[in-house]
Parts: structure tokens; sequence; C-alpha cells
């Protein structure tokens, strides 16, 4: 836009990201897997590494995760995708490879396939989506759902002496050696944003540095099957899952010396 | 020509190498382990990776990923590790991406035992995980044809971009044969433009995937896979003839049960009985037209196997009531002896008179 008659120039203040498609997400009002997805999209436009990255999702909300992510794209098995990201790296160590999951696909049964993938340090990147609950199937107890939270199969809220305790997937996986890079974070405000983009890119960063295996744990809403309007699902991050899941760094790569 | 010596469970690890496989992903189990065990030392050498996965799921998934990325790569098990891995085996078919699986089978069912067996031929053949597909089925019989079809396997897997399983037992896998090696055959690898590799130098993004959310995608999905099938069932039957030119009897046996199939032949043979043998050598698609015309001459036909009956059924749809289709076999991992098949054959003979 041409200045004129003392106005300033329109700054650009918002731009669609080149890591995304032009396809309309399928997620729910309120659903954080917008925010995540765009996040992590940044950080590969960012990093410059679109053209070489390959990812994996999962079976979940996002399923459907290759229609957005504007990078060559492996739809995977229900939990599979850290050994299909396996496949991928270890035949093309040169590429930039990430999984993205949800908390059934990776904390249930995929709970193997992560956990060994991290054992051995593969180098890539995991953006592991704790929502508390299975959103895709309709609202089933995951295994980070909270006690005492109701769900379509514990509609009494969960109890422990049927189906014990949530899995803290981010201190679980701070004990591998392999991994090299663990954190939680939350996407229920602008600074938890900002915070949580500086994580999944240190994640990306860890993988081109050929360091091993980086995890980040993101926090998100699911006002549908929290049955919570989009603001109050965000408190409910802040003030039920936080204490929880607390936020931060677990592992980070030792400084070199 | 040098001959060497050679186990079966080496020979399909070296076939693979000199097929350009240099991607191995498995998990432990009898009686398939000297073919982990060979290529853990021999893919290294050739600049290639051997990889322990954490289960048989995760290993064909692994298959399932660097397919995806374009090499050539192979996994092997034996029965219940087959089992494992059939999720992802449909998973395969339906993405379209080529791979090389090798099941030394044991006998069946659940955890059974490390005994040779032919148990897994439905699993093999028809479908085997969920859905409609087929896997293209090869049953080698000597260390020899193990060598020679491995390299087919691959190549049939980037023709059609279908997984390909490759079955033998634990016979075929623990002896000894002599082969021949000779020169490392030139490997040609077809380019594989929809392999998720990156972008780079690409106008669009490429995605594996057997996700298709709407019937209709999903029916034209379906139909392709069909057309393809056809397609094999059209170019690639192969089987083995021995002395069918004037059968009248004629026994029918994959894999190390036609070695002791054509035993039985050559006794009857010498008995004064015209007996004969075909070979299905692809188990899928199965050589039907072998017995459609063998059922010209034939007046009974006698399918041996090691489980409980299960190509027998092929046999009679090829042969479609025309003549009776008799069924001898041996299950658990146990041996058919050429004693007791002759017998069986002496008996039908007998009956025909």
């Amino acid at each position: 836009m041409k200045a004129e008659g003392g106005r300033r120039k329109a700054a650009v203040s918002w731009r669609r990201t080149r890591g995304l498609t032009d396809k309309p997400f399928h997620y729910c009002p309120g659903c954080s897997h917008g925010v995540i997805h765009r996040l992590v999209a940044e950080v590969l436009d960012e990093l410059g590494v679109l053209e070489k990255t390959v990812g994996i999702c999962p079976v979940g909300c996002a399923v459907f995760a290759y229609n957005y992510f504007n990078c060559d794209m492996i739809e995977a098995a229900h939990g599979r995708a850290p050994a299909v990201a396996t496949g991928v790296k270890r035949a093309l160590p040169d590429r930039v490879v990430f999984t993205y999951q949800g908390d059934g696909d990776l904390a249930a049964i995929g709970t193997a396939e992560i956990i060994h993938a991290a054992a051995r340090s593969e180098r890539f990147t995991t953006i592991f989506v704790n929502n508390a609950v299975y959103g895709m199937t309709g609202g089933q107890m995951a295994p980070t759902t909270l006690l005492g939270q109701k769900t379509t199969t514990t509609p009494a809220g969960r109890e422990v002496a049927v189906a014990g305790f949530p899995l803290k997937v981010a201190e679980l996986m701070a004990t591998l050696d392999g991994a090299v890079y663990v954190a939680r974070v939350s996407v229920h405000s602008p600074k938890h944003i900002l915070q949580a983009k500086r994580a999944i890119r240190e994640a990306f960063k860890v993988q081109l540095d050929g360091l091993g295996f980086a995890l980040v744990e993101v926090l998100s809403a699911c006002p549908t099957n929290w049955g919570l309007a989009p603001p109050d699902a965000l408190r409910w991050v802040e003030e039920k899952m936080i204490p929880v899941y607390p936020l931060g760094k677990f592992k980070v790569p030792e400084e070199k010396s | 020509m040098n001959k060497i010596l050679m186990k079966g469970n080496e020979a399909f690890g070296e076939g693979a190498i000199r097929a350009g496989c240099r991607f191995f992903f498995g998990y432990p189990i009898t009686p398939q382990s000297e073919l982990p065990h060979y290529l853990a030392w021999r893919l290294p050498e050739v600049g290639g990776l051997y990889l322990q996965a954490e289960s048989e799921i995760a290993a064909i998934n692994m298959v399932y990923g660097a397919a995806a990325a374009g090499v050539r790569v192979m996994t092997s098990s034996s029965s219940p590790g087959i089992s494992l891995m059939m999720e992802g085996i449909s998973y395969i078919a339906c993405a379209e991406l080529p791979c090389v699986i090798v099941n030394i089978m044991r006998g069946g069912p659940g955890l059974g035992n490390i005994a040779p067996s032919q148990a897994d031929y439905f699993q093999a053949v028809k479908g085997g995980g969920h859905g409609d597909y087929r896997l293209l089925v090869l049953a080698p019989a000597s260390v020899q044809e193990v060598l020679d079809l491995v390299g087919l396997a691959f190549d049939l897997a980037d023709k059609y971009r279908n997984p390909v399983m490759v079955v033998g037992d634990g016979i075929l896998g623990q002896m000894m044969e002599a082969v021949e090696l000779g020169p490392a055959p030139e490997v040609k690898l077809p380019p594989k433009p929809w392999a998720t590799t990156g972008t780079a130098g690409r106008k669009t993004r490429n995605i594996v995937n057997s996700l298709y959310i709407e019937p209709e995608e999903l029916e034209k999905v379906n139909l392709r896979l069909q057309a393809k099938y056809r397609q094999m069932a059209e170019e690639e039957k192969r089987w083995e003839d021995y002395r069918m030119e004037d059968a009248e009897l004629v026994l029918a046996a994959f894999g190390m049960v036609a070695r002791i199939a054509k035993a039985v032949v050559d006794r009857l043979r010498a008995d004064g009985i015209p007996a004969g043998l075909v070979r299905p050598i692809t188990l899928y698609p199965f050589p039907d037209e072998a017995f459609e015309r063998a059922a010209g001459k034939a007046r009974a036909f006698l399918t041996v196997e090691m489980n409980a009956g299960q190509m027998v059924e092929d046999v009679r749809l090829a042969v479609c009531g025309r003549r009776p289709v008799h069924f001898y076999g041996r299950t658990g991992g146990m041996l058919t002896t050429v004693a007791e098949v002759a017998a069986r054959a002496r008996e039908i003979w007998e009956g025909l008179k």
C-alpha cells in the first residue's frame, strides 16, 4: 500500500505461515490443536527446514494433520508413529522428522514405541499433545485423565481403585538416558504460547544438532469432551491440569564443554 | 561356477543384500534367528542398517517408515511374530509401499512350537490382516531358490508397490545346501517419485496414507488395489511341473513338502503308477492354470501340506469339481514322510480302479 496523506504504511501484523497448507482445520472451536499446529509449522518454516521435513501423524483427533502441515507427511497406525519415524530417519538421516501424537496414541497404545524410540535416542522430535481425554472416539478416559475427571468411560470420575493414576509422560521420558530434551508446556495464554514455541524450537534444534531424541508435551484444551466453554476450558488447563502436570524443562542437552 | 555351503536363513539375508536391500528391522524369534544374526554383521559391512526393534509391531512399522522413505527394506519373523505384524502389513498394503516380509513358519496355533510347519498359508495368501488386500507370496523349496526368490521378491514389491511375503519353514531355514552365488547382479532401483523424502525439488507434497474417510474415495482405492491384484494374477503365476507329462495321479505341494512329494512321485513311478507333482512357487497369485491343465489327464489329485488342509482349498477351486482332490497332512510341527504320503497315494490309486 502506498503511503499518502501523512498516513503510515499499513504494517503486516499477521501472515499465514508457509508451514501450513490452506486447508481449514477440522478441529472443534476452542481446541488447542490449531495453535499447536501453527507453532510447529512456524518453527519448521523459521528454521528453514520445511522442504526436508517428513512428519508422522497419529490416530486420534490429529489424524488428518497430513492435510495441514505443508511438508511430506505419513499417516501411522495408532501409537506406531515413533516406529515409523525411526524407519524414515534411519533411511534418511539428513531429513527432519517429527511425530505429532495425542495422549491415547502416545501414552496408551504406543507406550512401547515412544519409550524405545527415546531409549535408542532416535534423532527425531515428538510433539505430544496431552488433553487428558480421547477426543476423536468420544471423550473416553485417557491414560492422562485426572483423578476425579468425568469422561464417557469414567462417568463418576476417574477412581484410583478402578483406573489407577494419570501417566506423567514428560517426567517418565526424562528418566531415559536417550531422551536429550524433554519439556512440558501449555498453550492456554499468549505468554504460555510463546514459551511453548520456544520449547518446540529447542526440540527441533536438538534434532538439527544431531543430539538425540526430543519431546515436547503440550497441555491442550478439549472444550467439547470436557463439556466446558472454550474460555472455561483454558482456565481448566491452568487450574486443574498444571498442578498435576507441572510445566518446565525436565531434560536439556548437557552444555558442551 | 563355484558353489558354497549356505544355511537357508542366511540365504534369505544374502539374497536381500544382493537385491540392494540395506535396511532390516526385526525382533528375535525362533526358528528364523540365523537370518537376523547374519544381517547384523553383514548389513553394516555393506553400509546398511540392522536394527532390532522392541517388538514385531514396532519392526513392521519401522519397515513402513523406511519403505515410505523409498529404500529397499525387509523384516523377518516366524508365525506368532507375523501375526503381530498383521495390522502394519494391512496399512502397508493400502498405502502401497514395497517391502519384503519373510515368514519362517512354525507349529501353531498359539505359541505352538518351533518345529517346521505350513500352517500360515491362509494368513499369507488370504489377507491375514484386516480389509481386502493381498500380498504377493513366494515359497522357495531349496536354499538356492531362497537366494533367487528373495531377489525376485524385491523386484515384484517395487513393480507392484506391494508387500511381498516369502514363506519357508524351520527345515528350509535351518538346513545347509550348496548354492551358486555367481557375480552380484547389478541392482537398478526404480524411481520412487511418491516417496516421502521431503518436498525439495518437487512442487507437490507426498503423503503416505491409508485413511480415506469418504466411502467413495476408499472404494476407488479398493478398486485400484483389486486391478493391481488382477494384473499380478495375469503376470506373476509361477510353478514347477515335475513328471507331469502323462500324470494321472497329481500331487500338489509347496516349499519343503514339495521335495518330499517329489520323492513320492519317483517311488510311485517305480511302481508303475503315473504320478506327477505341481509345485506352486507363487502361493499368491495361485497358479490355478497349472491345475486346470492337469485336470485334463489327471484322474485324482492329492494335496500334501504340513497343516490341516489349507492350500487344498485353492487346488479344489482350480480343479473346480472335475476330479477328486484329496488331502494328506501332518500338523503341530510334524513332518510328513515319503512312506506315509506314498501309502496314501497308493490308496487313492487303488480306489480309482
